[in-house]
């Protein structure tokens, strides 16, 4: 049961072939049998037993929709009524939040089954999962080394089949990398296309919610239910949501793909390069178009993205005080003592560094030369985009500059570390959705292509992505040990 | 540009955020780090460019001055550290 769709556990289930309940307790099972990975900050077995139950008597009354009894699990970053809320922080591990956020609402509205919440970097800073006070998740194609971050649990949990789906985020390529690291398929939305109602925040005109799955085809069941207008969230776009399902099949007859030649400079490591050029050559056999695209403005995405980032955090995160929320130091002296030990002792050195970082480029004398020229980079980013969609349909290229990292190899560098979401963080800027897929192997680990669309292409990407699932099977290949 | 261990003791109050001491050194040399990093936007002309602070453009929606939200006061007060009278207590801070 393990191994099967969305769309093959929904017709299972429909057909009476097996109960929500049994399949729940496969899950739960195979959370417990591998709960070395550490892709799980809570799970809330007795929970999700309860809502199978009650997703089975839906079943049985005929009121179910299509994801009814289908378990998956959110990440830790999406608040959950009466479930543990952590954010992968311990400035958080006692906050059982008491509303949910409306990406969960979504999924329990749909009659889904919740097996928990999942690891994930502290505030969804970080690219590899080592940030998170609850220790790193650990990668299923190789334990030693990193899932990816930020929604390192969401991927790992998907690539091992502990969950047939997941819910992660994305701030500068949190769901998309992780994804290509675990060999899994994320979808990175466009901005205010998901509700960030109840999501906790980090950098709020950056950060989007979006699905983590085996497929495209099962991410565009999960969009069906995650995207749409949310009046609770001020920056959700009130836009009709297409049957995401209805074009999959769609010909790819004369798609038009770019390159951006900035992503296949020299620095790109030889075999990612030969593994994308390969994966773009199925989609030549497809009826694609090939050229190159010149987008200059590419290489200033990473210093854009953390002054903006970092700014925002240190503002979002300001919130956590001690009083307000969060944990609380013991015995202060005063109220600045309150604060200062509060954050100090609750937040970890990843926190802190963007914290600072951000807090120096808002501070007086330093705002123009740090936060406006950064808004202003981003704009010169954004028409960079602009232009090369006024080319071509959509742009591909590599999700990482390279496979999995061993668990520590980075930490000591944040500059190295920051380098990993070279490839991710200038879609985030722009606002515009991007996929990831798994596009092979280099040495036994997983490599993503990443497909970038314009704004609210989504359905136009999840179909892209299919095709390339129906002419290979590099999603469906398993971690030993996890088949 | 390099930061002393006295510009990240000020980044830090302003931030009111505790770091111990043995790793300002630390934050220092690795925020010179990403300011070299950063610094590398200067290299782009953004001579009459307009900061782009929503990836859409998009302003803030409002909403119709009506009350939407139901009374939850108890169930946020369920998960406060102390609360007496509807109010949340918090540490005495002023003398």
């Amino acid at each position: 049961m393990h191994k099967l769709s969305l769309s093959a556990l929904a017709a299972g289930l429909r057909d009476k072939q097996f109960s929500s309940v049994e399949l729940t307790h496969v899950f739960l099972s195979r959370i417990k049998q591998h709960q070395a990975l550490n892709a799980f900050i809570s799970v809330t077995e007795s929970a999700a037993v309860e809502q199978a139950k009650a997703a089975d008597l839906r079943l049985a009354n005929g009121e179910a929709g299509f994801l009814t009894g289908i378990p998956l699990a959110h990440k830790d970053i999406f608040c959950t009524q009466g479930v543990k809320t952590s954010c992968g922080s311990k400035m958080l591990d006692n906050f059982v939040s008491p509303y949910d956020a409306s990406v969960v609402e979504r999924f329990k509205q749909a009659g889904t089954v919740m097996l928990g919440k999942l690891n994930m970097d502290e505030f969804a800073m970080g690219s590899s999962n080592e940030t998170s006070f609850y220790g790193p998740a650990r990668n299923p194609w190789d334990s030693e080394r990193v899932p990816g971050g930020s929604s390192g649990g969401s991927a790992v949990a998907v690539a091992a089949r502990l969950t047939p789906a997941a819910t992660g985020t994305d701030t500068g390529g949190s769901i998309r990398q992780p994804a290509a690291l675990c060999g899994v398929t994320g979808l990175k939305p466009t901005y205010g296309r998901v509700s960030r109602y109840g999501m906790i925040a980090y950098a709020s005109s950056l950060d989007q919610g979006g699905p983590m799955a085996g497929s495209a085809e099962d991410a565009a069941l999960l969009m069906q239910v995650m995207a749409g207008f949310d009046p609770k969230d001020s920056t959700s776009v009130d836009q009709a949501v297409p049957d995401y399902g209805a074009t999959l099949n769609d010909s790819l007859q004369g798609l038009r793909i770019g390159l951006p030649k900035q992503f296949f400079s020299a620095a790109l490591d030889n075999r990612m390069a030969t593994a994308v050029h390969a994966a773009i050559g199925e989609y030549q056999k497809l009826g694609a178009e090939v050229r190159e695209v010149d987008m200059p403005n590419l290489e200033l995405a990473i210093p854009a993205y953390y002054v903006i980032a970092s700014a925002e955090c240190s503002s979002n995160l300001s919130r956590y005080d001690g009083v307000r929320f969060g944990y609380r130091c013991q015995n202060p002296a005063d109220l600045t003592d309150l604060y200062t030990r509060s954050r100090g002792e609750a937040f970890g050195q990843e926190v802190k560094r963007r914290i600072l970082m951000g807090t120096y480029a808002l501070s007086a004398g330093y705002y123009d030369a740090y936060y406006l020229k950064a808004q202003q980079v981003r704009r010169l980013i954004s028409n960079d985009f602009k232009r090369a969609f006024s080319e071509v349909d959509v742009l591909m290229g590599p999700v990482t500059p390279g496979t999995a990292f061993k668990i520590g190899e980075k930490t000591s560098d944040p500059i190295q570390m920051y380098l990993e979401d070279i490839y991710t963080i200038a879609i985030n800027l722009a606002g515009l959705p991007a996929l990831s897929i798994p596009a092979g192997f280099i040495a036994g680990l997983p490599v993503g292509l990443q497909v970038i669309g314009n704004y609210f292409s989504e359905a136009k990407l999840l179909n892209i992505g299919h095709r390339y699932q129906q002419a290979t099977d590099w999603h469906l290949q398993s971690p030993k040990g996890f088949e | 540009m390099s930061l002393t261990a006295n510009d990240v003791n000020k980044i830090a109050y302003l931030a009111r955020l505790g770091i111990d001491s043995q790793d300002i050194e630390s934050y220092a040399k690795d925020l010179s780090g990403i300011l070299d990093l950063v610094a590398k936007m200067e290299q782009a002309d953004t001579v009459g460019v307009v900061p782009m602070s929503h990836p859409l453009d998009q302003t803030q929606r409002l909403r119709a001055d009506q009350v939407t939200e139901a009374d939850r006061r108890q169930c946020f007060q369920a998960i406060a550290p102390q609360t007496e009278a509807g109010l949340y207590l918090v540490p005495k801070v002023i003398e």
